[in-house]
């Protein structure tokens, strides 16, 4: 699905990652785990292809092909979705028409058919009730007004409209309280259980949500590197012995 | 891998779509402006005496006149000697119907999209095509008649209705108002007027496309428009120009009154030629647009979505003389390239309990500069008048401009004034958010523009407003990259 190597990305001069490896197969889910300021963030960023961040060496190739040489949108096309730490509002556009335009510019770089505006709504249904997302939220504005919770929601809402073969979800667990938190977690495990070759890298600061997506593996990222690596019950460590455990074992 | 700045530029760089001229003999007269200019224009168009002192009043006024300087706008004069003020296509039968209308005058027609058939048969829009100053074809006209509402070319209300073109013609913009009020009163061409009396609906919305064709002529549109009590119209100006390499200049005059309970909405969206990437030819439009709320009760809205126009300066007003009169004014101005618009409105109020709505969205893209210019003025008779202003502006890259002038005046203290505005920077984060859902950049940036524009555009008739979504987005291409 995805196999990156000595990945190292910067920002305005300043080196974030300093060689990511990192092999995702069909139907994983990889937790990276952090301290503040490790590159988690820029790790999901540079995946997703955002401009802002310069790949300085390094490879990573998503289903065969160059990832890092390609468009963000293309990335997309190709079935990279990247659940936003942030998600952007825009205002004046109706959350119905983007993802329909979303939608259909996917289906088109795939050649395959445009969906129409009966099929779509019908899609969003189905989606919004498998994801137990309330569908009024398809008339919305994109994010515009919408509460944190609302936000990372939407993330997960337009998630499930996409389908995508890998999903990156940055932070999504974060500033959410229980009952956003068990949505966004219900949501996943859903998508994964609708298609089971689905993959999906969770970017998280907490143990918590793992409580609810339970990861096949854990990384634990510092200072730009994965300083080490192991299943499930890292995680559990992690919160236990707090960072400082990590980074005094590996020396970082 | 390009960044979101150079996409925007790659999309400005787009030649304007709509250039072509349409090879029609045209009957002009020597370029230059003196009496027996204005003379001829008169003869050649049949007018009364009394149309023609008007002219020359005017013209004898607008002598007297220096052009006006202080818009934000840099550009090279126009030589008034150089234009030519008069220009009619050469074959103008009486029409009866679509058959005998020039066949490549439909040609062209049919090239912008704006089929007369099509709109006759389909849309139930009366079209009166005004094509470099004349009015060649007027459908509907008859059904229209049965409830009274007259909407004709200017000229044919000068034959028909006289008394009416007497009666109106300067009320609102008179002669001495402006340099180029004063210049178009004296050589205006031709135009549309619409009447609506006392009580009528009008069923249907009116519409008109204005089309400049013959090279070095200037368009000086005469539109007159009055709702008797109790009346309602909305009113469609739709135009788009062929692409050339000099200057044009169009200074038209708009001219609206509403009497007690009457209601005018007039809808604009304005596609001239704006010149091209290096801000080479295009259209300059100096246009003097303004309605007034004699009546009590009565309401005028200006809606506008300017695209084109190498220089654009342009401020239709709302004189609220009526008590409880209504004024509103939503806009949207985009410019790229090199085009300059300095655009706003004015609302000016006089009667008790009026008020009025001003929504501007200013786009620059480019090298392009967009000024919003509003003034809002409260008489000492105004009781209990009230303004709500919002005034945002968008700026797509790094080399372009966005100015907002609002001036307020209110010498009444019951007044209640609100203000908003704001100026952002088109999110590299929004475009990259859109784009890593599968939007490629053009659409993404399309999309965060119509949204910006979206108050706007609820407020056009439903056909003129996916016109208007489809312009915006031809007039972005080459801005975004």
């Amino acid at each position: 699905m995805l196999e990156i190597k000595n990945l190292q990305a910067s920002v305005e001069g300043a080196e974030i990652l300093r060689g990511i490896d990192l092999t995702v197969n069909p139907g994983e889910i990889h937790a990276i785990m952090g301290p503040n300021g490790s590159g988690k963030s820029t790790l999901a960023q540079v995946l997703a292809g955002h401009e802002a961040y310069d790949v300085t060496g390094g490879t990573a190739t998503f289903r065969g092909e160059d990832l890092l040489d390609m468009e963000a949108e293309a990335r997309a096309h190709a079935g990279l979705f990247l659940a936003f730490q942030y998600p952007v509002e825009i205002a004046g556009v109706a959350n119905s028409y983007f993802l329909k335009a979303a939608l259909n510019s996917t289906r088109k770089a795939r050649g395959e058919k445009e969906i129409d505006a009966v099929e779509f709504l019908k899609l969003v249904k189905e989606k919004a009730k498998l994801v137990n997302i309330d569908e009024k939220m398809i008339n919305r504005s994109v994010n515009a007004g919408f509460s944190g919770g609302e936000k990372k929601r939407n993330e997960i809402f337009q998630m499930a409209v996409l389908e995508p073969k890998l999903a990156i979800l940055d932070e999504t667990d974060s500033g959410l309280d229980i009952d956003a938190l068990q949505v966004v977690a219900n949501g996943v495990n859903k998508l994964k259980a609708e298609d089971p070759e689905r993959s999906f890298i969770v970017v998280t600061h907490y143990q918590r949500l793992l409580n609810y997506i339970v990861p096949d593996y854990v990384h634990v990222l510092s200072g730009g590197r994965i300083v080490k690596s192991g299943g499930k019950e890292l995680a559990l460590e992690l919160e236990d012995k707090g960072y400082s455990w990590i980074e005094e074992t590996v020396g970082a | 891998m390009p960044t979101d700045t150079d996409t925007l530029h790659q999309l400005a760089k787009q030649e304007y779509k709509y250039g072509f001229v349409t090879d029609i003999e045209a009957d002009n007269l020597p370029p230059g402006l003196n009496e027996d200019i204005v003379r001829a224009i008169s003869a050649k168009k049949g007018e009364p005496e009394w149309l023609l002192e008007y002219r020359l009043k005017a013209y004898r006024h607008w002598r007297t006149m220096t052009e006006p300087e202080w818009a934000k706008v840099d550009y090279e004069k126009p030589k008034f000697d150089e234009i030519i003020y008069y220009s009619a296509p050469k074959e103008k039968p009486k029409l009866e119907s679509l058959d005998e209308v020039d066949p490549e005058l439909l040609e062209t027609f049919n090239k912008l999209g704006i089929s007369l058939d099509e709109q006759k048969r389909l849309t139930g829009v009366a079209v009166d095509a005004v094509f470099d100053s004349v009015s060649v074809a007027t459908t509907f006209k008859d059904k229209l008649l049965e409830l009274g509402v007259i909407f004709c070319s200017f000229s044919e209300a000068v034959k028909d209705h006289p008394e009416l073109v007497k009666k109106w013609l300067g009320s609102v913009v008179p002669y001495t108002d402006n340099f180029y009020a004063a210049l178009n009163s004296a050589v205006f061409s031709d135009g549309s007027f619409c009447y609506i009396p006392k009580g009528v609906r009008c069923p249907m919305e009116l519409s008109t496309y204005f089309r400049i064709n013959s090279a070095g002529t200037g368009q000086f549109e005469r539109t007159l428009i009055v709702a008797e009590d109790g009346a309602y119209v909305s009113y469609l100006e739709g135009c788009t120009a062929p692409q050339r390499d000099e200057n044009q200049l169009h200074a038209a005059v708009v001219e609206i009154v509403a009497l007690d309970d009457a209601q005018v909405k007039y809808s604009t969206v304005q596609n001239w030629y704006p010149g091209d990437k290096d801000g080479k030819g295009g259209i300059y439009n100096f246009v003097t647009k303004r309605g007034a709320c004699r009546g009590k009760n009565s309401k005028i809205s200006w809606t506008q979505v300017e695209t084109g126009s190498a220089i654009t300066w342009k401020y239709p007003s709302v004189i609220l003389q009526g008590d409880n009169s209504v004024g509103e004014f939503y806009s949207v101005a985009m410019t790229n390239n090199r085009q300059q618009a300095d655009t706003g409105t004015k609302m000016i109020h006089i009667g008790k309990n009026t008020r009025s709505t001003i929504v501007s969205k200013g786009i620059s893209a480019g090298f392009s500069d967009n000024s919003y210019r509003g003034l809002v003025k409260i008489m000492p008779g105004a009781e209990n008048a009230r303004n709500f202003s919002q005034c945002d502006s968008m700026l797509l890259g790094d080399k372009c401009g966005a100015h907002t002038f609002p001036y307020i005046e209110v010498k009444n203290p019951t007044a209640k004034m609100e203000h908003e505005a704001t100026t952002s920077k088109i999110g590299e984060d929004q475009i990259f958010y859109l784009r890593q859902r599968g939007l490629e950049m053009e659409d993404a940036v399309s999309m965060i523009v119509n949204g910006f524009c979206k108050e706007v555009f609820r407020e056009l008739p439903m056909e003129f407003a996916v016109e208007a979504q489809k312009l915006l987005s031809i007039s972005l291409e080459g801005s975004v990259g």
